[in-house]
């Protein structure tokens, strides 16, 4: 387990560096001068404009860059923004909004998801499978977006349940809409995948021995059928919490949420580098990370899987 | 087992009993995994459904003129400033109301369909061709090849779809459909080169491919006449699933204000009804109904040509 661990910790490295050196040749290569834009409307002084490009770096071989900014987040230094403010600041301020929006989603996708898979998936064929069925095909055939709008505009303007737009960012009763929005389409997966692992399983042997050896039902569907059902699940949640708090762009942008896919769609419209490159670096992280938790969880539901 | 020469067996049952003679598949011509898979889409009513609202869409996107007469940029402030839509109106230009500029929201959808047909097609043809090759190569020569397009595939994984799309769009100042098409096909070919790889590797090592390479043929042959047919079913569902996620993923763009410009399209107009949203909800939900259909639509096609492709399921 520890040596497997270990290599699989080694073969992130190079995909780290890989995709972060994407990102950071595609911000900083492509044309559209960042310093000549905070300007604004005024001619550019060629002094000033030569001072702010040395302080930012941003006169060295674009290898180098990419080599400073590197080692510096081993220092924890995600460099600073062309406003001048530390980009590790910008992102203490953005990420706790995003992790409790994404958890609230995942929470949501994980109890809503997995209960409707089970239940239909032991109900197959009658009126509520179809049902679920039919709704979770429209639900990943909407964009987030028209999800977001329809939901604002019937829950908010309508029947003014919620407020249309999120006056608290880090007020849980509030992200409760915006959560539902985010987590709808990986709901509708979640509970398609659930089914139709379950259906698999209700045929497999050890459910008839099971059921043979006079095991209540509860137990049977409970630890029997459920252990085995959830292992493709876990797969898809797993990488799905990354999925999330990239995903929050859109609906952020929707309910006026101060969070990460805010801050990082400002960034990308300005062009502000830095703080591009920072939020991309962390989402990389998240996302390699939550892959391995993925092949570790594993082999703790499924005792077939030994990692040597 | 995706071998076409060698038909699973649904022929009818006369073919069995009458064909006691060694190549007795004379009776009953074989036939390919290609044809078997047509017989079983043409008897699913969920196919003929997505075709037909496919064939509304592509027709829509090829001449619009045969819905509406009317010229989507036509706008009349003062008499049909968020005109109510009409339902009785079919086909009228106030069907389905007007926009905050006055112009006929039936008009706009209708010719929205052309930039949604267009990129969803030409993405999912660039990253089959792109993913294609990558994974073909990966999968045939494996080695040190393989590991290095493995590697590349990661990396490009580890960007969403969404994001990438959005920082190469930035550097253009003016986009164009081609230029949304190059950023979505940039980052959307992974999963078409994992699945070709994937099939590949289980093609090599098949027995025709053996035998093809003893009887002399040469990789290119072998890659192109032989692997690669074998290969096309798990290719093709991924695509078709795929095309409607591209023609979302535009809209969603064009609605940030990141994507098409100057262009009818649906992710611009849903984009512009945003602030009309509480007047006239109209304007927002009739183009964003258009999208999710269309998207509905592959979806639908995607499920029903996996169901006959694969064997197993028959």
């Amino acid at each position: 387990m520890g040596r497997y661990v270990a290599r699989r910790l080694l073969q992130m490295i190079p995909v780290f560096i890989g995709t972060t050196l994407l990102i950071f040749l595609m911000v900083y290569s492509l044309p559209g001068d960042p310093v000549k834009a905070l300007f604004g409307q005024r001619a550019s002084d060629p002094a000033t404009v030569e001072r702010l490009r040395h302080q930012f770096g941003l006169d060295k071989p674009l290898l180098t860059q990419y080599w400073d900014y590197i080692t510096g987040l081993f220092r924890g230094d995600f460099g600073q923004s062309f406003t001048g403010r530390p980009v590790a600041d910008l992102m203490a301020d953005a990420f706790p909004v995003t992790i409790r929006l994404a958890l609230l989603a995942f929470g949501i996708e994980i109890v809503i998801g997995v209960t409707l898979g089970v239940v239909t998936g032991l109900m197959r064929g009658k009126f509520l499978d179809r049902f679920v069925l039919v709704f979770t095909l429209i639900v990943t055939s909407i964009p987030v977006f028209v999800i977001g709008f329809v939901t604002v505009f019937l829950f908010g303007l309508k029947w003014k349940v919620i407020t249309p737009t999120v006056q608290d960012s880090m007020d849980i009763a509030q992200l409760f809409a915006p959560a539902m929005v985010l987590g709808a389409l990986s709901l509708a997966y979640v509970s398609r995948l659930t089914r139709t692992t379950v259906v698999e399983n209700l045929r497999a042997d050890y459910m008839r021995t099971a059921l043979a050896k006079g095991l209540p039902r509860r137990r049977i569907i409970g630890v029997h059928l459920m252990r085995n059902s959830l292992i493709p699940v876990v797969t898809f949640l797993g990488t799905d919490l990354g999925t999330l708090m990239g995903g929050a762009i859109v609906t952020e942008g929707i309910f006026n949420i101060q969070g990460v896919g805010n801050t990082l769609f400002r960034a990308i419209q300005t062009s502000e580098g830095p703080t591009v490159v920072g939020i991309v670096t962390v989402l990389v992280l998240v996302y390699l990370v939550s892959s391995l938790v993925v092949d570790l969880l594993y082999a703790v539901l499924d005792p077939r899987i030994r990692y040597a | 087992m995706l071998n076409p020469t060698q038909a699973p067996e649904a022929g009818p049952v006369s073919a069995a009993a009458e064909a006691p003679l060694p190549g007795g598949s004379e009776i009953t011509k074989a036939r390919s995994l290609g044809q078997d898979a047509w017989r079983e889409l043409r008897s699913n009513p969920i196919f003929w459904v997505s075709a037909v609202l496919l064939v509304l869409f592509l027709l829509m996107a090829a001449v619009p003129s045969l819905f509406t007469s009317t010229d989507p940029g036509h706008a009349d402030l003062r008499n049909h400033y968020l005109g109510k839509p009409e339902w009785g109106h079919f086909f009228q230009p106030d069907w389905f109301g007007y926009n905050g500029q006055g112009q006929s929201v039936y008009a706009r959808t209708i010719y929205g369909a052309r930039a949604s047909v267009i990129i969803g097609f030409c993405v999912t043809l660039g990253v089959t061709l792109v993913g294609g090759v990558i994974g073909m190569f990966a999968g045939y020569f494996g080695g040190l090849l393989d590991t290095l397009l493995s590697r590349l595939t990661d990396i490009f994984f580890g960007i969403p779809l969404l994001l990438g799309g959005m920082v190469l769009l930035q550097a253009f100042t003016h986009r164009t459909i081609w230029t949304v098409v190059l950023a979505l096909a940039t980052f959307g070919w992974m999963p078409l080169a994992r699945v070709m790889r994937g099939a590949v590797i289980t093609q090599k090592q098949a027995d025709f491919v053996t035998a093809a390479r003893a009887l002399g043929a040469g990789t290119t042959r072998i890659l192109l006449r032989h692997i690669l047919p074998n290969t096309l079913a798990p290719v093709i569902v991924v695509a078709t699933i795929a095309l409607g996620g591209f023609v979302s993923t535009e809209a969603t763009l064009s609605y940030l204000g990141i994507g098409l410009q100057s262009t009818v399209s649906w992710g611009v107009d849903i984009s512009d009804a945003q602030n009309v949203l509480r007047d006239a909800p109209h304007v927002l939900l009739v183009p964003a109904s258009f999208l999710s259909l269309t998207v509905l639509s592959f979806i639908l096609l995607g499920d029903a040509v996996r169901d006959a492709f694969d064997p197993k399921l028959r």
